[in-house]
């Protein structure tokens, strides 16, 4: 749906990312996270990847999706856990009132490029 | 859906951890596994920075000049336009509303919207990257064309689509999603981040459950556990019925923010 966009924006952050001394060189792999509560299909944005680093920096370049879980922290019990359906309530307590710790991740750790010495 | 099928395919060359792991350690061996002759750069940037930057920017202009906006969202054909075209009806004579309304290739809703009299800008989502929800640069350009001083409440209709538009922070006070009876009862547990991410749920079309298996007390039930505490009313955009909570609703949140 979005990827596309996202795609786009991936190739922009990435460019930007290379030092100034590694003018020039090629990004031959892009490391991203991805939380499962998030709005991204994996192969749809390998796809569309692919598609916008053609006659750019990454052309050729590979992305790699890191998929991170859900995981929430009760506010009223402390508890920690990892949510594995559509259900955001405590199992310890009941408790609705939570924070997601991870899951919406959808960033970009680091690029890999490559080195001439 | 992300909870059914592993939609991450696992391609990934380093190995991938189990998503039941709570340890996370195995985060981080970018650098020990990389090939020769790469060098690693952490970067650590979310891909939407761009659009959350400029959705803080319209968020802070909004508040400067004390408008309240509302991102209304939902599948296409749920009703967001028919409940707008009600509730500006209800609300209009009391508080100065405008619409922005995003709409792939159609003035239609646009139109709808108008008769109301609040002014209405129509987005043009034929751009790049944006035919399935508004992003905040959009949203920009549209709110260009709008005198904020005489607004108090500006509605986003976003693109009819319950995936891409909950990732997308447009500088929104409130965020509501409208569900049709039509559409089926699983629709939130198939969807958790749209109705995580929401504020409440209008359950449109209940005028039609006569004739529908619709199982209302497990839809209720199924979103209250995806995201607890959170409003749902029901409403039929046809008939009015369950509007004056709906408005009443509406009205307290554009109250606290404006006074
Ligand atoms: N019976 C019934 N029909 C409704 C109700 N609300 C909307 N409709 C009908 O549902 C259809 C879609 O309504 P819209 O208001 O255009 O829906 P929308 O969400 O704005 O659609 P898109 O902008 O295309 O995504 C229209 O034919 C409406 O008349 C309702 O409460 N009851
Ligand atoms: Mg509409
Ligand atoms: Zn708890």
């Amino acid at each position: 749906m979005h990827e596309m966009g996202i795609a786009m924006e991936i190739v922009e952050i990435a460019k930007a990312s290379i030092p100034a001394d590694m003018h020039g060189a090629k990004i031959q792999r892009v490391n991203l996270q991805v939380g499962k509560l998030s709005a991204i299909v994996a192969d749809s944005l390998r796809f569309c990847f692919d598609l916008v680093i053609k006659e750019t920096p990454l052309e050729g370049a590979e992305l790699v999706i890191e998929e991170l879980p859900v995981v929430a922290h009760c506010k009223d019990c402390q508890h920690r856990w990892t949510v594995t359906e559509p259900v955001f309530l405590c199992p310890a307590c009941q408790s609705g009132s939570l924070d997601i710790l991870s899951g919406r991740e959808l960033e970009i750790k680091s690029i890999e490029i490559e080195d001439e010495d | 859906m992300w909870f059914f099928a592993n939609r991450l395919t696992k391609r990934n060359h380093r190995g991938h951890h189990d998503p039941h792991d709570h340890h996370h350690h195995d985060h981080g061996h970018a650098v020990e596994t990389r090939r020769s002759g790469t060098r690693e750069i952490q970067v650590v940037r979310r891909v939407l920075d761009a659009n959350d930057a400029m959705a803080a920017r319209l968020r802070a202009a909004f508040a400067e000049k004390g408008v309240f906006v509302l991102n209304m969202m939902s599948s296409p054909g749920s009703g967001k336009t028919t409940t707008l075209q009600k509730t500006l009806a209800r609300i209009m004579p009391r508080l100065r509303c405008a619409v922005i309304v995003g709409d792939i290739c159609t003035t239609v809703d646009a139109d709808r919207l108008a008769q109301s009299g609040a002014p209405v800008v129509q987005i043009n989502t034929d751009e790049f990257g944006g035919d399935c929800h508004l992003a905040a640069h959009v949203v920009e350009r549209a709110v260009a064309g709008l005198d904020l001083d005489g607004i108090d409440l500006l509605i986003v209709e976003n693109i009819g689509n319950l995936v891409c538009p909950a990732e997308f922070d447009i500088g929104e006070d409130k965020r509501v999603v409208v569900l049709s009876v039509t559409e089926g009862e699983d629709k939130p547990a198939k969807y958790p981040l749209m109705f995580r991410e929401c504020d409440a749920t209008l359950l449109n079309k209940i005028d039609l459950l006569p004739y529908l298996d619709f199982d209302m007390d497990l839809a209720r039930t199924s979103i209250a556990k995806i995201h607890p505490g959170m409003p749902v009313f029901e409403i039929s955009a046809k008939t009015e019925v369950g509007f004056d909570d709906w408005i009443g609703w509406l009205e307290a949140q554009v109250k606290k923010k404006l006074q």
